[in-house]
Formats: C-alpha cells, sequence, structure tokens
C-alpha cells in the first residue's frame, strides 16, 4: 500500500480489497476436523504405550509393524502434521507482517511439515512391510 | 503494509498485554499457542524416531542412548508436558466451539482445570510408564 501522504482516496477505499481471502472458513473447520482425530489417535497410541515395559528395538518394531497399531499411526501422523502446518500458518500471519519473510515463512511450515509427514508415513510402511 | 498515517486525528488505541493484570485466561490461551509450537519439534522428534527405527537396530538404539539421555529425559518431559496440555485445552477449545463455558465462572474454572490437569496427566502417565520400565 502506497504511503503517499497526497492520496486523496479514503482509508476505506485504500483497506478494500486487502482482506479475507474467503478461505478461513476451511482452515476453521479442518483445524478442528484434525484436532478430533490426533485426539482419537493419540489416545489409542498412549493406550499402546502405558502397558508397555521397555521400548527395545523388538517390542518397538513389533509394536509398530501390528497392522491396527500402523494404521492408527499413519492417520495420527498425518492428522498431525496437518494440524502443525495450520497452526503454525496462524502464528506466522499474527507475527511476521514483512510480505517477504512471511512469504519464505510460509513455504518453509508447509515443506516442512510435509516432507516430516511424508517421512515419518514411509517410516511406520518400511517397518509395517518388514513384518514383526 | 505501511501502518496507516495518523494524519486526520489521534485514534484511541486498542489496549494491550502490558495493561491488564495477569489472570488465568490468559495464560491459558498463551500457553495452548506456545505448547503448539513447541509440540511442532515434538512431532518432528517423532519423525525422528520413527526413522530410526525403520533403519535397523543400530539407528535405533542411537536414538534410544540419545533420548534416554539425562538432557533427552528433560526434553521428552517437556514434550509429554506440552502435549498434555495441549490436549486438554484442546478439548476445552473444542467444547467452546460447541458454545459452552463461556460464562466468567466457568470460564475461569475450566482454565484452572487445563493448567492443573496437565500436570496430573503428565504424572500419572510418567508414574505408570517408570514403575512398568523398572519390571523390563
Amino acid at each position: 500500500m502506497s504511503g503517499n501522504a497526497n492520496d486523496l482516496r479514503t482509508p476505506l477505499k485504500r483497506a478494500r480489497g486487502l482482506g479475507s481471502a474467503k478461505d478461513g472458513t476451511g482452515h476453521f473447520i479442518v483445524q478442528r476436523i484434525t484436532a478430533v482425530a490426533v485426539l482419537l489417535c493419540g489416545v489409542y497410541l498412549l493406550g499402546l504405550l502405558l502397558p508397555m515395559t521397555g521400548l527395545d528395538y523388538p517390542r518397538a518394531h513389533a509394536l509398530v509393524a501390528d497392522p491396527l497399531n500402523a494404521t492408527v499411526l499413519v492417520a495420527f501422523l498425518v492428522a498431525g502434521f496437518w494440524h502443525a502446518k495450520l497452526g503454525m500458518q496462524v502464528v506466522i500471519e499474527d507475527y511476521v507482517h514483512t510480505p517477504l519473510l512471511a512469504g519464505i515463512a510460509h513455504l518453509a511450515n508447509i515443506f516442512v511439515c510435509a516432507l516430516a509427514a511424508i517421512a515419518s508415513v514411509l517410516a511406520v510402511l518400511r517397518i509395517a512391510l518388514q513384518g514383526a | 503494509m505501511a501502518a496507516p498515517e495518523s494524519r486526520v486525528r489521534e485514534r484511541p488505541l486498542s489496549p494491550h498485554l502490558q495493561v491488564y493484570r495477569w489472570q488465568v485466561q490468559m495464560v491459558t490461551s498463551i500457553l495452548h499457542r506456545a505448547t503448539g509450537i513447541v509440540l511442532v519439534f515434538g512431532a518432528l522428534a517423532l519423525a525422528w524416531g520413527l526413522q530410526a527405527l525403520a533403519a535397523g537396530p543400530d539407528s535405533w538404539a542411537a536414538f534410544a542412548e540419545c533420548a534416554g539421555s539425562a538432557f533427552g529425559r528433560v526434553v521428552l518431559f517437556g514434550f509429554s508436558w506440552a502435549l498434555a496440555y495441549h490436549l486438554i485445552n484442546g478439548i476445552r477449545h473444542l467444547l467452546q466451539d460447541g458454545g459452552l463455558g463461556f460464562a466468567i465462572p466457568d470460564f475461569v474454572r475450566n482454565s484452572w482445570i487445563s493448567v492443573v490437569g496437565s500436570f496430573v496427566l503428565v504424572a500419572l502417565v510418567w508414574g505408570i510408564v517408570l514403575m512398568h520400565w523398572g519390571q523390563a
């Protein structure tokens, strides 16, 4: 926006068109859906961890390799990193006001969350396909 | 985007953090965001652990040694408290999305439930885990 003091347009005129991208509702809803998913999967996974008597390699491997556990874990990872991306997006929108820096931060957020989710899901698949 | 110049007249500014007395509602709101940011790194640590587990016994042993060190335990405890808080306060947020708990006394009470409950939950989980681990 121009900071020109001779600009004859009113503040309202200058603000129009710079507002909402009209996709905030979708963000809100997906944030809630992923929250519920993380909650349900998280309770299941916590229920798996609590009776464990250690996490040496065979036990940890067998735990993740179980088909139902692997399914819930993949759901947890996808929903969790999606939820993380949405949350960090809001933090960046709130605190980073320089357009270039904000753009870089948004890209970094998306790429880190997406890559971590893909790498984690692939790791679970490798473990599950190795067999118990 | 540059702030609009105040060439017309000084407008009253919205009050900001420094003029408020600290109260539990502010603490829960700030903690929810702070723990959310912390948990992004917790999720990355989980991703690292899964890579180690997929790569084989040696890399899993290296990861377990890292996580089991004094520093690793402190970090793990921090992540687990952040998760416990974000979980309980997240449930509170979902209930508030349904329109519940907005009367001021309820709001204050539920804020305290989030804060105190997170410590209770994390103590319970670590208590159970450490008791079991001793019998390994």
